[in-house]
């Protein structure tokens, strides 16, 4: 089976999706006759031509309205924002208009689009190329959130993703673009969204993450199992909203005990609900307090390396989490 | 009434190509939103509802822009001062009075919005919001979805001359422009953005002042004028229907109303100004020109206020009488299923 890069797996996403249906198209900063800054849509101006790849304004508002009202009458938008730190001139399109026209229609219009973003620190980007969004989108109602951790899901949820009939956000974990390889198979496949993923099995200690952190977590429990004989439950949540509640309560009922890493703020960033969630419906079943890995209550990640370094949860800070809730 | 209208603006039929029963049926259209929105405003002041964010005034442009386009065939993103606008798409007076007492079967929303937020797939209306211009670019994005189709439809959106303020405004038609979008963007300009006068809003004395910048053709019309408004609009259609891109009409109207229920009025201007410009009513004016045609007597007139308190009294009661949505409604669902489509 082809081993392919994170970033590639996106690219065929879309270029399947596209030619699957007509109603697809791409738009957004620097998409076409450049490919994307990240290369995310390399090929497919040529492939597609201007008409379905659309160099956008440089206006992240208009991006996503374009999309919502092409969606609204039957089109299938690719909305790209070239980072995630700048989605927010469109906030409000988001979380006020594609978020509510359903519920506020009573399902008389639909908004299917895909609104995606690289997101996430660890590439020397600073304040405003590193930040995570997720938690502000993932608490409005109405809006899908996926995020990939290695190509294979990359691929199927970003596919998943445009022929569902409701707003998706697709956020990518950029530090793993190319960092990032995995085997994807060469034919038609989705996942679907919604379902979380037990990455690895374990006993002792259940761990929660996605994007990036999920890649670290892997290492950080193949490390303690080597090492300290620490057996870990790892789950890659892989859909944010709506979120997989069954897989999250299962998993922790096998340990007692769960460490959640997020690189995002840890005040209200989106593992503090997987916190809720389980102390609330698994009660009986803990061992040990929820804990939770993330970056620190600082608004980006800072450019020199040395404060990037602090701020990014990584596999031996991992690894000493799951040691000390492990010997709780 | 002639004497009232002599110093005021004559309609300017320059050009029409209407029979007389399109007409009449304008100016029912126009009579009809005017009625419903007065009963509204009684039925607030007297307590029986909670809310109501009026379109008296505007019936002129509205009726002239509905009338411009191919209803049922076209989409329409409107504001909440569209009432006139939304009836002669086929939004029924039952409908309204439904949604101005929140109750069950309200079809935009099933009461889930606040009236005066028109949506419906089946007439060509898009889902409209509270947030203002936000409409602008979601319109815009239609009008591509047009283009690339390569369907002749058209996307008419409208906003007040306040909301032409907000950052989506601009980032609409910058692409409208850059795309030459089928799409025909109507200011209803009525001076005041609730309490704030247009000198407040903008540096330059009209908004389709803009138009160049955008690379789009602008248009100013006389917005009491039904006939003028269909001629302008009807124009702007056609341009974008014919692929040579957008149009920003601005129309010069006013609202001799406060800007809802919930305002008052004599907080920020003369009643000498608004009695001023209720001498040059679109309905007015346009009864005028239609006697002076011959198409109305008095005989008629009473005739069509008889056939519109009918249909007013009936939504009333109608609605009146429906039942509220149950308290579960809330938990509506927030996101459409899967259908493979």
């Amino acid at each position: 089976m082809p081993e392919i890069t994170l970033i590639e797996a996106l690219r065929q996403a879309m270029d399947e999706e596209m030619e699957r249906d007509e109603r697809v198209f791409i738009t957004g900063e620097d998409v076409g006759r450049r490919g994307g800054v990240f290369r995310a849509t390399q090929g497919l101006y040529d492939k597609y031509g201007p008409d379905r790849v659309i160099d956008s304004p440089l206006a992240e508002l208009s991006i996503v309205a374009i999309g919502i009202g092409a969606a609204m009458v039957g089109m299938r938008p690719i909305c790209e924002i070239q980072f995630a730190d700048y989605i927010f001139p469109a906030f409000n399109q988001i979380v006020n208009e594609a978020a509510l026209i359903y519920y506020r229609t009573g399902g008389d219009w639909n908004v299917p689009m895909v609104i995606r973003a690289p997101y996430g620190g660890g590439i020397g980007g600073g304040l405003y190329h590193s930040q995570s969004v997720e938690a502000f989108f993932a608490h409005r109602p109405g809006l899908k959130i996926v995020v990939p951790s290695n190509p294979y899901d990359a691929k199927g949820l970003l596919k998943s993703a445009v022929r569902d009939p409701n707003p998706v956000m697709v956020f990518e974990p950029k530090k793993g673009y190319r960092l990032i390889k995995g085997e994807v198979p060469p034919g038609e496949y989705t996942v679907p969204i919604g379902p979380a993923a037990v990455t690895r099995e374990g006993t002792d200690v259940t761990v929660y993450a996605y994007g990036m952190m999920h890649y670290y977590v892997l290492q950080a429990a193949e490390m303690v199992a080597q090492r300290d004989g620490i057996s870990c439950q790892v789950v890659d949540l892989r859909t944010l909203v709506p979120l997989d509640t069954k897989t999250v309560l299962e998993s922790f009922k096998k340990t007692g005990k769960a460490l959640i890493v997020y690189e995002d703020n840890r005040f209200l960033g989106y593992g503090a609900e997987i916190a809720a969630l389980l102390s609330d419906e698994a009660f009986e079943y803990m061992d040990g307090p929820i804990r939770r890995l993330t970056g620190p209550d600082r608004p980006g990640v800072p450019f020199a390396h040395t404060m990037q370094d602090f701020y990014m949860p990584n596999p031996d800070t991992i690894a000493d989490a799951i040691r000390d809730l492990a010997a709780y | 009434m002639a004497t009232d209208l002599q110093t005021a603006h004559q309609i300017d039929d320059t050009g029409i190509d209407l029979d007389d029963q399109t007409l009449l049926e304008m100016y029912w259209q126009m009579v009809r939103a005017r009625r419903l929105d007065e009963r509204v405003w009684i039925l607030h002041r007297q307590g029986k509802i909670a809310f109501h964010i009026s379109g008296i005034g505007h019936e002129g442009v509205q009726v002239g822009a509905a009338y411009a386009m191919r209803r049922g065939h076209d989409y329409a993103s409107l504001y909440y001062r569209d009432l006139a606008f939304s009836l002669s798409l086929g939004l029924t007076p039952l409908d309204f009075m439904l949604a101005v007492f929140g109750k069950a079967g309200e079809p935009t929303s099933g009461s889930r919005q606040m009236p005066s937020h028109w949506s419906s797939r089946k007439l060509g209306m898009l889902s409209s919001s509270s947030p203002v211009a936000t409409q602008v670019p979601q319109a815009a994005g239609a009008a591509l979805a047009c283009k690339l189709r390569g369907d002749d439809r058209v996307v008419i959106v409208t906003l007040g001359e306040g909301s032409t303020s907000e950052g989506d405004f601009y980032e609409g038609l910058n692409w409208a422009g850059v795309h030459q979008l089928p799409l025909v963007c109507l200011v209803q300009n009525n001076i005041y953005a609730i309490s704030v006068p247009v000198h407040l809003q903008m540096a330059v004395p009209n908004v389709a002042d803009r138009a160049p910048m955008f690379g789009i053709a602008g248009a100013i019309v006389d917005g009491n004028d039904v006939l003028a408004s269909y001629r302008v609009m009807r124009e702007a259609v056609e341009r974008a229907r014919s692929g040579q891109g957008a149009t920003l009409v601005e129309a010069k109207t006013y609202r001799p109303v406060p800007h809802s229920s919930d305002d008052d009025d004599r907080t920020y201007r003369s009643r000498d100004e608004v009695e001023e410009w209720k001498k040059r009513d679109a309905i007015l004016r346009f009864q005028v020109y239609l006697r002076e045609r011959g198409l109305l007597d008095d005989d008629a007139i009473a005739e069509i206020e008889e056939r519109v308190r009918q249909e007013v009294d009936e939504a009333h009661a109608a609605a009146e009488a429906a039942p509220y949505p149950p308290p579960e409604d809330t938990l509506f669902p927030v996101f459409a299923p899967d259908d493979g489509a």
